[in-house]
């Protein structure tokens, strides 16, 4: 098989950028027999410093670059613009109000001529419409799939296994944080706050959850799969938002009885309603999922429902959707 | 002091099923040709309480003995029916045909707030007094005075359009109260 070398960057060097390389390590000889591309990445820029080497960096620098070994003086740009490469894999933090880093980043990728792959929401979700236009100018192309259900194969499905098929709702579970305190909520009959602790304990939520439970991340997403599967031109102000902070044990002991779950839904249809809120689901409905899963059911014209389960957060998922992304761009 | 989280102890649910069930009917009748017919057969099902939600009256249209066929849709309480039909018989109405619009769609809601009787039962008239629509169940858990509330209410109605318009009744009235309404998928 004819190969071709694909040289990668890696921009945002923490969980998901490491697991990029870890993936592109233990995969690179059969994605190259089965695909016959070569994936080498060529740069890696994290605040704590930059490694660059056209022939592929080393484990050692990147070991070196871990440990906090200052590396150089380049910049993340100066190794999007200057080090010569195809595609740049964006995993800097998400940042819902102004998009930056990653904003920045992405555009200098694109006007670099590179392709864009990114588990950053927070670029997608601000700027869509313009990121697009900037790619197609350029003739380049950027996938997202990990900044919307990580490991779970949304915007790829619709677009390729589902083409054809009108889309008119999409439903589901998009944020693991929320489901696990409300499946673990229901299932032992614990208060809110008691197994919120819980799970900033052992790492599902984060210090400050606010916006894993106000709903925000699950609007952020929302507004990814607006724009990218039904064309909107949303934003996060589009979005009408609760979140379970409200939830009570009672409440879903009522729901138990009455055969209902309570899961944080977002949900987005063809007629422009874009909602997250605590829905009761049957519970023997596909999304009636537990823990940290993510589950989306997608509504078509031609196939009917369409359902997803998978996990949508931790830094392999999260670079299997990167990978995955990073093969689409090369069949 | 240990966390208080730990002892918590699930309330009493309480159970309330409503008797009077209104219901809303489709009647086919038929009139003698004469002035002052129509008055005089839809007086006695507001003599009843009942209220007439449409009346279809095709004036070219005659039966073969000569009456005028009208179709009425209106809503009553069950037990009221049927001395409506023998008021009509008595008045000289044929009463041709009666068929009960039945209440088939239903859906569960969940409600979470401070939640007063007094609010619920405003709320479960204003969804009773459509006609089309009403509150089947309802099963209320109160913790305790300062603490949330929840219920579940099942909402019933004729048609899946009168569902939603009774859940966006409910929903307008939660959000005048600051009541969180969490509605099934
Ligand atoms: N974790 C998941 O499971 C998951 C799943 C799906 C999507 N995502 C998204 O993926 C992205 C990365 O998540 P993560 O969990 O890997 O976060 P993380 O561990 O905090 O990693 C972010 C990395 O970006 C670096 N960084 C920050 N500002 C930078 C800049 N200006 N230039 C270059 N590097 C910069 C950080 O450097 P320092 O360490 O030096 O601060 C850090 O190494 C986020 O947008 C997140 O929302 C995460």
């Amino acid at each position: 098989m004819k190969q071709e070398t694909v040289r990668i960057s890696i921009i945002g060097f923490g969980y998901v950028g490491s697991g990029v390389a870890e993936v592109i390590r233990r995969k690179r000889e059969a994605i190259a027999r089965k695909h016959g591309i070569d994936l080498k990445i060529v740069g890696i820029a994290d605040l704590k410093g930059v490694i660059a080497d056209e022939q592929g960096v080393s484990e050692e620098a990147i070991r070196a670059l871990k440990a906090g070994e200052k590396q150089g003086d380049m910049t993340s740009l100066d190794i999007i613009r200057d080090v010569a490469h195809e595609v740049m894999v964006e995993t800097t933090p998400t940042n819902v109000e102004t998009g930056e880093p990653g904003l920045t980043h992405i555009i200098t990728a694109l006007e670099s001529g590179r392709h864009v792959v990114t588990s950053n929401k927070g670029p997608i979700a601000l700027e869509y419409q313009k990121l697009m236009e900037l790619a197609a100018k350029h003739g380049k192309e950027i996938k997202f799939e990990a900044a919307v259900g990580g490991a779970m194969p949304i915007i790829s499905l619709v677009r390729e296994n589902l083409a054809g098929n009108g889309v008119m709702s999409i439903k589901g579970i998009l944020n693991g944080t929320c489901n696990y305190i409300l499946t673990r909520m229901a299932e032992e009959d614990l208060p809110y706050e008691h197994v919120l602790k819980e799970a900033q304990e052992i790492g599902i939520a984060e210090t400050d959850p606010s916006k894993d439970i106000e709903g925000v991340d699950t609007a952020v997403k929302l507004v990814i799969l607006a724009n990218s599967i039904f064309g909107m031109n949303a934003t996060y102000n589009d979005v009408k938002v609760v979140g379970i902070s409200e939830i009570t044990p009672d409440a879903l002991k009522l729901a138990n009885d009455a055969g209902y779950v309570i899961k944080l839904i977002g949900d987005v249809d063809s007629d422009g309603r874009l909602e997250v809120a605590p829905r009761l689901v049957p519970k023997d409905d596909p999304l009636n999922v537990g823990g940290t899963l993510n589950v989306a059911t997608i509504k078509t014209d031609l196939a009917g429902e369409i359902t997803v389960i998978g996990k949508g957060a931790g830094p392999i998922e999260a670079a299997s959707a990167i990978l995955s992304d990073i093969i689409g761009i090369y069949s | 002091m240990e966390d208080r989280s730990y002892f918590y102890l699930p309330p009493p649910i309480t159970t309330i099923n409503k008797k009077v069930i209104t219901m809303k009917v489709s009647m086919s009748i038929e009139l003698k040709d004469i002035p002052g017919q129509l008055v005089h057969a839809l007086q006695p099902i507001s003599n009843l309480g009942g209220n007439i939600r449409s009346v279809q009256h095709q004036r070219d249209k005659k039966t073969p003995s000569g009456r005028i066929p009208l179709q009425l849709v209106l809503e009553i309480e069950e037990r009221s029916l049927n001395i409506l039909v023998e008021r009509l018989k008595e008045r000289g109405v044929n009463v041709v045909r009666i068929g009960e619009e039945r209440l088939k769609d239903s859906m569960v809601v969940l409600l979470i707030g401070h939640i007063v009787h007094s609010d619920l039962r405003e709320t479960i008239d204003s969804i009773d007094s459509t006609g089309f629509a009403e509150v089947v169940e309802l099963s209320l858990s109160m913790p305790g005075v300062d603490m949330t509330s929840s219920a579940s209410v099942t909402l019933s109605a004729i048609g899946k359009e009168e569902l939603k318009d009774a859940l966006d009744i409910l929903e307008a009235t939660a959000e005048k109260k600051g009541i969180m309404v969490i509605s099934s998928i």
